[in-house]
């Protein structure tokens, strides 16, 4: 009973990576670049939450769905600025530059809302925990939540790439650039697209994430955002199924090694799964080999 | 007459002679301010720093910038050196000389990193691009990880060591502590100074020019160039990944070396990601495959936050600003072109205004 209480947890962190994830490989289908400044977006997503439900008290709902807003607004913003100029730039420079942008925002949010990390409240509070087995499995309601949310923003997303027009143009962009271009895909437009879904999804795993460990600072998106990165990576980057598959067993992963190898190294354990999976597996679980042609 | 010699030497010669001129050259000048009491006590506190950060930018250019093999984790093999280092400076220097006790500590350092080096590049180098870049950070979390879980010890029965806390070690109640979980080593006797550590740079950078500029470094920019085409000209990609891989880990453990004895006290968790992400940006900045660029762009930019401390809480956000502000000033096209542009323009305005001249 209590291995699946863990699992259950674990499933849950998993759905959040899962979601962070689908930000990671969406973007860098499409872009073919690493967004390291994803992470940070979660981040400033929180404490927008943070503030209007928080502090304002607004109406959950209200206060997520404002966040998503400002969340895709500025996913966009920092495409057009920081990202744009350097489509055709080797794709070392793209990194940096999102690195830069990453540490922009930890210090504008440390800037504006100090280091300390702050008590987040629970988007869910106030329902009641689910009992199974007569009470000796708990399921809290944020967990419950969070796989569901989880499951339905990547059914919606599966279901909008592959069935409406802008889904099929950001397929082609991501197959090739050069041909979508010639085929009359507005590249640019895709790209900004691809970072407004991303940017938003991350405002939503901010606001799962922060509910289920409940503190918030400048750093909060640093390490989930590495993390989901992993889980793109290991489910096979640039695809949306891989991120989903490599999120979910992430975090199983990491929640029992936790419970029952050390706290200390799970971390390590989970970086470990990662390098013997790339090593068998070299393009992920569910990665396409693309052959090099000569 | 050493001027004519000069003249006549090879472009490479000569532009090496430049290199080691300007590590010595500040090396000269920042003892003579230190002789006159010129420098602030913050900024003496960063040379040390600044010759592990030069080290560790020219022997990540080595992999980035020569191999052309993306590192996240290079803060891996530092911290490895560091440790290794430091563990046998604490238990040989109690008994050796200063002059034996410290090679001894730097040859431990640079041996425990080459050795993760290969253990790491072995199952890394089959692996390309992003997919290397995320295994290697994968790498440095883990080591980071491992060490801050590591207690280890001694006493008269020998030594103790442990994954789990300090009293599972079992260590008499008078045994020594030496790596004490994510406190780290504690209570180290500091021993750097800046001549150790402007040696160990000159040493890196001669090491680093001669690797790439013989048959072995050929065969690695001829890797990077075009790995295809390098293999079927007959060149073992895997010995010379590794070679480039452990050659630039090795260097990056004598790094550790002397950043860990420049401090009394040593914890894991300051080599993270961020770190190496950090030595990452100075090898970019200052150009991929120019070690000139390493030296000078790992130097201004370790000062640049200490400079900019009068401005407080700010020094981040414009160290970040910076940072994006000049890789898409120097790497989009468009800007590239832009500025060829007004080159041109500037030029060919100066070239009228001398026919003017001419014709008044």
């Amino acid at each position: 009973m209590q291995f699946l209480s863990y699992l259950i947890s674990g499933i849950s962190l998993g759905s959040v990576y899962a979601l962070i994830a689908l930000g990671y490989t969406m973007v860098y289908g499409i872009a073919k670049m690493l967004n390291f400044a994803h992470g940070d977006v979660i981040m400033i997503g929180s404490y927008l939450i943070f503030f209007t439900f928080g502090s304002f008290g607004w109406n959950p709902v209200l206060a997520i769905l404002l966040s998503m807003a400002v969340c895709t607004v500025l996913g966009v913003v920092i495409e057009a600025v920081a990202y744009r100029p350097l489509r055709e730039a080797p794709s070392l420079a793209v990194l940096i530059t999102a690195i830069g942008v990453s540490y922009l925002l930890q210090q504008v949010a440390q800037l504006m809302w100090t280091s300390n990390a702050k008590s987040f409240p629970s988007v869910v509070a106030g329902l009641a925990p689910i009992q199974l087995f007569g009470g000796q499995l708990t399921i809290s309601v944020e967990t419950v939540v969070t796989i569901l949310a989880c499951l339905v923003i990547m059914a919606a997303l599966t279901l909008f790439v592959n069935h409406t027009t802008p889904g099929h143009a950001m397929l082609a962009v991501s197959e090739d650039r050069g041909a979508a271009q010639l085929m009359g895909v507005n590249v640019n437009a895709t790209i900004s697209l691809t970072f407004a879904i991303g940017s938003a999804l991350a405002a939503v795993a901010g606001a799962l994430l922060c509910s289920t460990y409940p503190t918030l600072s400048p750093t909060t998106g640093a390490m989930p955002g590495i993390k989901a990165f992993v889980a793109a990576v290991f489910g096979g980057i640039g695809s949306i199924p891989g991120a989903f598959v490599g999120g979910i067993l992430l975090g199983i992963i990491e929640n029992l090694s936790k419970a029952y190898i050390s706290t200390q190294l799970s971390d390590a354990i989970v970086f470990l799964v990662l390098i013997v999976v790339l090593v068998v597996k070299p393009t992920g679980l569910l990665g396409k080999k693309v052959n090099v042609k000569v | 007459m050493a001027f004519s010699r000069l003249k006549t030497m090879r472009k490479t010669t000569r532009s090496n002679i430049v290199t080691f001129g300007i590590v010595i050259l500040f090396y000269l000048v920042v003892q003579l301010l230190s002789a006159g009491g010129l420098l602030s006590n913050s900024f003496e506190g960063q040379l040390i720093p600044i010759c592990a950060y030069v080290v560790m930018a020219v022997s990540l250019n080595l992999t980035v910038g020569f191999l052309g093999e993306l590192s996240l984790g290079h803060a891996g093999f530092m911290s490895v050196g560091a440790f290794a280092g430091v563990l046998v400076w604490t238990v040989a220097g109690k008994s050796l000389p200063v002059f034996a006790a410290l090679p001894l500590a730097f040859l431990a350092g640079g041996v425990a990193a080459g050795l993760f080096g290969v253990i790491v590049g072995v199952p890394v180098l089959r692996l390309s691009g992003d997919y290397l870049a995320i295994v290697t950070l994968a790498f440095g979390e883990i080591i980071k990880n491992i060490i801050n879980a590591c207690y280890l010890g001694y006493d008269s029965t020998g030594l103790h060591f442990s994954l789990q806390d300090q009293s599972s070690m079992g260590l008499d109640p008078d045994g020594t502590v030496l790596i004490n979980g994510a406190m780290g080593i504690t209570r180290i006797q500091r021993v750097s100074n800046f001549t150790i550590g402007i040696l160990l740079v000159l040493a890196t950078v001669a090491v680093v020019l001669n690797l790439i500029r013989s048959r072995t470094g050929r065969a690695i920019t001829a890797i990077r160039d075009n790995e295809i085409a390098a293999q079927s000209a007959g060149i073992n990609l895997t010995r010379y990944k590794l070679t480039a891989f452990v050659v630039s880990a090795v260097f990056a453990g004598l790094a550790g070396v002397l950043y860990g004895l420049n401090f009394s006290s040593l914890t894991a968790s300051r080599f993270d990601y961020n770190t190496s992400i950090q030595i990452l940006v100075f090898v970019v900045l200052g150009g991929m495959g120019s070690v000139r660029g390493s030296i000078i762009a790992a130097a201004l930019l370790t000062v640049l936050p200490e400079m900019l401390r009068g401005l407080n809480d700010y020094r981040m956000l414009i160290y970040a600003i910076v940072l994006i502000a000049m890789m898409i000033f120097n790497q989009s096209p468009q800007i590239a072109a832009w500025r060829k542009r007004l080159v041109e323009k500037v030029r060919t305005g100066l070239g009228k205004s001398k026919k003017t001249k001419e014709v008044a």
